[in-house]
This record gives C-alpha cells, structure tokens and sequence, in this order.
C-alpha cells in the first residue's frame, strides 16, 4: 500500500470519536461476575414468552423467506392500530409505515434521505450516541442544544428558536430520554411545537423508543399529534425497549408517505428487509402486548422509586426522571469528573455506571445509572454508591 | 394514591418486602402502607404470608396428591358442609368446589403415600355423600405460585454502546 491506512477511511467515519461508553465496557468486562452492572441499555427482562412463541411457531411453519421489503403488511396493520390506540396518531400501513432493523435504522435512514451535505440538523443533548454519528456520516452538521438538570433536562422553546438557521433541515427530538430519563408533557411540547410551526420547512425526527415507558399520569404525548407538524414528522418507534426484544432487531418509522418512500429506497437496497422471524414475533408484540408492558412498566417504576431513593440517600441530587429506566444524578462537588467517578466506582466498588459525558459535553458532572436490574441488584448497588460518595467527601476533607 | 391493588400483587409474589421498601417501591409512605396492610388484614384479604418451597431439593421424601371428589348433593346445604368438614383436616392444604366431572378438589402437600391412602380410605370415602374419588400423585413439579422451579435467571447481556 503506497497511501497509510488512515489516508484510506473515509473523512466521515474519521470524523466519529470511538466511544466513550465503549471503554466501560471493556474494563466491566475484564472484571466480569464480580460485577453489578447498572449500565445497560436494555431491559433485563426475557422477551414474554407469548412473543418469543410466536417466532418461534413462525419458524415451525416454515416462515424463512425475505418479507416484503416495507415490511409484512400484517406487522404493518398491527402498528397502526397501536399508534392510533396508544398515541392517537394515524398512519395508513401502506404508505405510511416502513418496518426496520431496530429503531437505530430508522433513525439513519431518515437522515439519510432528508440530508444534503452541509445541512444542519438540531439535537437536543445529552442524548442517544447514534444521533449525532448518524448526521456526520451522513455530511449533516450537527448543531447541539444543551439542557440542564434545573430545567429537568427538557427542551425549552427559546433554545430551539436559536438553534434553528436557514441551513436547519431536521430537529431531532427523544423523550422519554436517553440518558437522563426526561419526559415531557403535551403542555411543556407545545410550546415547542409553535417554535416548529414558525419554521414550516424543517422537519422533525421524533425518537420515541421510550414512549411505553413513561410513569407520569399523563401519557406520553407526541410531537406529532400537534396537527401543524403531523405532515412533517417522522415517529421512530419499535419493539426493542417497550417488549424487552432487543435482540430481534425490529423497529419502525411512521411518516408522511413521500418520506417513508424515500426510506424505503435507502432500506431496500441496504438492507432489503427485515428478519421476518422478528416480524412475526412482532405482530403478535403489537396485537397482544399491551399487558406485558403495562407489567414490566409497572416493575420499572417501582425500581425507579428505588433508585432515586438511592441517590438521593447516598448524598447526590437527582433531578425526578418520569421515563424510559435511567437515573441521571449529578456527580458535581466531590472533586472528580464523570470519568473518573465511574471508573473508581467500577474499580472500588465493583458496580458499572455510565458517565454522563458518553451522551455530550453537557452531560459532564452527571452518570447514568440504569435500573433495568433485578430489585436486588439495584439495592446492593445503592448501598456500595453511598460508601462510595462517603469515601470521596472523606478525601475531600483530608485534602484540606 | 396507594394503589391496593399494586401492593398486593408485589406481596404475593415477595412477602419479604419490608414496610420502608414497599413504601419507596410504591412512591408513598411507611404510615400509609402500614395503614393499608391492617386495613387488608382486617378484611381478611391478606390471610397469611408462605414460603415457596422446592420440596425436591430436600432430603426428604414427600408426596403432593390431588384428590378429585364426586358428591351427592346434600338438601338444603349443597357442597359446603361436607367441604367444610373435609377442608378441617389439618393435611388437607387447598380445598376447592369445582365445575365440570367432579365437585371437590383437595390438595395434600407434604405427606407420604402411605398416609394419603388411609386420609382417603378412613376419612372421605365413608362419608356419606361422597359418590367416588380419583387420587392423582404429583410426578414433578414445573412451576407453582407463579415460580418457575429450577429455573435460575441468566444475565445474558452484551457490552453493547447504547
Ligand atoms: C433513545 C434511543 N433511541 C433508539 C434506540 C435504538 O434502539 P433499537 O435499535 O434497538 O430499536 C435506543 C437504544 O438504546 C435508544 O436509547
């Protein structure tokens, strides 16, 4: 080879910093079993079985074969008559729905085919890792909003307004939040949604992984039931969060029909379709498991209380999240960075958080504690994070 | 608002939870869920708090029968005083009035065959009411009280960035 290799990788792919998250879990892993691990990102729960029966009976009967490329039309009908149910948003399966692999593909795709080179694009930050990456790859610009713990992580209108130019071509949005574990209202979006009216040509990517995961008494609202941004934005949602089927890798976007045809173009020729046993198990997900959920949901919200509970005893403030199954508290105060904290907390004390810094800058001085873990786990870990917080006000003090 | 509902389910499937978890777990507080589990007490609601047991795993040697009961139905009192005194015995450990080709169940746990065998020689047969019985013995148990026995959960999660 004449040029180094480096000279060889594509500008964009260089431009993508290695992750954060990922040196965690290397170092977690080195010291695996002894480890109580609260730094996941996905449910601890097993797929019910009523859903992993029905992939299965799919294989039995010989299902093997590519789906259509859109999707099985059945899994298609399923959803749309999950988001008129749960969300009040109708969505024609033919035009309006494309199944993916994973909530992740959608998001990429709807960059993709919304994106020119140099278009910016809003995220609203801390946040999901593959939002940001996915504009970069694509040639976008991301153009970062911060939000901060005294506002409760929401996105304030005023931010948004200054964030948006005449090169903004999307507004990513992702409530319930990861990592902060923020929600907001149909009163706290609407004020967002008159920024958006005034802006008729950005469009608007709503990443409602979480949304079954909200533990307010008022449920989750969609910045797409405003009906000025319905015809330009596109819902992501999908099975891995809500159902525990991670592993199965189906997810969806809902949209206008010019939009999920452009999708569907990029899909198709990428990806072709997505694993039709998933679908299957999907189907019967989305017609039957509105009692799962509500069971699991149920339990997170118990283990979220717990948590809190934790930070807070342990000496850290932690602002209320009200979604998806992380605890965001800050960590400011006792002399180190979100680093350093979650690697001596994983070294000292052998349990495995996230620093906050992994989701934006703005996330330093914050860790992610997720409570998709067994009550018990979760409890131990409390106790060990309150040794832990006093070991570092102890050094503090000697250090006087 | 203390959902009654939510707590008993939690305490049937743990009744270890102490006050102060189950006042955290359902965002509410320790005076509260004091004051609701005497009220569930006080209606005989929450009858008592058991232990799972896998019997299997221990040394000794145990049965668990089933007996199915046809009865003839008594005038005036239909199934509940023979029920009643069938369900005294202190062995009998489940009781229940059936609908479809029997009328009572009774559930023995804990004892031996020789001992299931006189129970029902000795004390149901010779009642009178009792048409027949059809005494099954439990192989194996798989699951009961909701709790998959043998069944230790498996973390098999990946470091996966997310
Ligand atoms: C906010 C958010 N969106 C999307 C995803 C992607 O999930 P999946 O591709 O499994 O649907 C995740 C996964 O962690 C997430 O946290």
């Amino acid at each position: 080879m004449v040029k180094k290799q480096n000279d060889i990788l594509s500008e964009q792919v260089k431009a993508i910093p290695p992750s954060a998250i990922r040196r965690f879990f290397d170092l977690a892993n080195e010291m695996k079993g002894e480890v109580i691990s609260l730094s996941i990102g996905e449910p601890d729960f097993v797929t019910p079985w009523g859903i992993r029966e029905a992939g299965i009976y799919s294989l039995e009967q010989g299902y093997t074969h590519y789906s259509p490329n859109q999707g099985y039309m059945e899994l298609r009908e399923a959803i749309s008559e999950y988001m008129i149910r749960r969300y009040s948003l109708s969505y024609k399966p033919a035009g309006e729905i494309l199944i993916t692999v994973g909530g992740s593909e959608a998001i990429d795709l709807v960059v993709r085919a919304l994106l020119n080179p140099g278009d910016e694009v809003v995220i609203v930050e801390p946040c999901f890792v593959a939002y940001k990456a996915t504009v970069v790859l694509a040639r976008g610009i991301p153009v970062t909003i911060e939000t901060t713990a005294d506002n409760s992580f929401k996105l304030r209108a005023e931010d948004l307004e200054a964030a948006i130019s005449d090169k903004t071509k999307l507004v990513m949005i992702g409530y319930p939040n990861n990592p902060t574990g923020a929600t907001m209202s149909r009163d706290e979006l609407s004020a967002v949604a008159e920024v958006l009216e005034r802006h008729p040509d950005v469009m608007i990517l709503s990443d409602e992984l979480y949304a079954e995961l909200t533990y307010t008494e008022e449920e989750h609202c969609s910045i797409a039931s405003f009906p000025a941004l319905f015809d330009r934005t596109i819902v992501v949602n999908g099975f891995s969060k809500a159902y525990a089927m991670t592993g199965w890798r189906i997810g969806y976007a809902c949209g206008p029909d010019w939009i999920i045809g452009a999708m569907n173009k990029i899909h198709q020729y990428c990806i072709m379709s997505s694993p039709s046993t998933a679908q299957y198990a999907a189907i019967e997900a989305a017609r039957n498991g509105d009692k799962v959920i509500q069971e699991m949901r149920e339990e997170y919200n118990r283990r979220r209380r717990v948590i809190i509970e934790g930070c807070r005893q342990a000496g850290l403030t932690c602002f209320e999240p009200f979604g998806a199954f992380y605890a965001f508290p800050c960590i400011r105060g006792l002399g180190i960075d979100s680093d350093t904290f979650c690697e001596r907390f994983l070294r000292e004390k052998k349990v495995a958080i996230v620093p906050g810094k992994a989701f934006g800058s703005c996330g330093e001085g914050y860790v992610r504690i997720s409570y998709a873990a067994s009550l018990e786990n979760i409890q131990e870990a409390m106790v060990r994070l309150s040794t832990f917080v006093q070991d570092l006000k102890n050094e503090g003090k000697d250090n006087r | 608002m203390l959902d009654r509902y939510e707590l008993l389910r939690l305490i049937e499937h743990n009744a270890r939870l102490t006050q102060p978890e189950l006042a955290v777990m359902l965002g509410t507080t320790e005076e509260e869920i004091a004051a609701e589990l005497d009220l569930l007490h006080k209606e005989d609601i929450i009858l008592g708090y058991t232990t799972v047991v896998n019997w299997e795993k221990t040394k000794r040697e145990s049965v668990t029968a089933m007996i199915e009961i046809r009865l003839m139905p008594q005038r005036d009192q239909g199934f509940d005083k023979i029920a009643q005194h069938l369900y005294r015995f202190p062995q009998v450990s489940s009781c229940y009035l059936m609908s479809g080709g029997f009328d009572l169940m009774l559930i023995i746990e804990d004892s031996t065959l020789r001992e299931v065998a006189s129970f029902i020689s000795n004390k149901v047969a010779p009642i009178e009411g009792v048409v027949s019985t059809a005494t099954h013995f439990i192989l194996k148990k798989y699951k009961g009280n909701g709790v998959i026995f043998d069944d230790k959960p498996i973390d098999r999660r990946e470091a996966i960035i997310l």
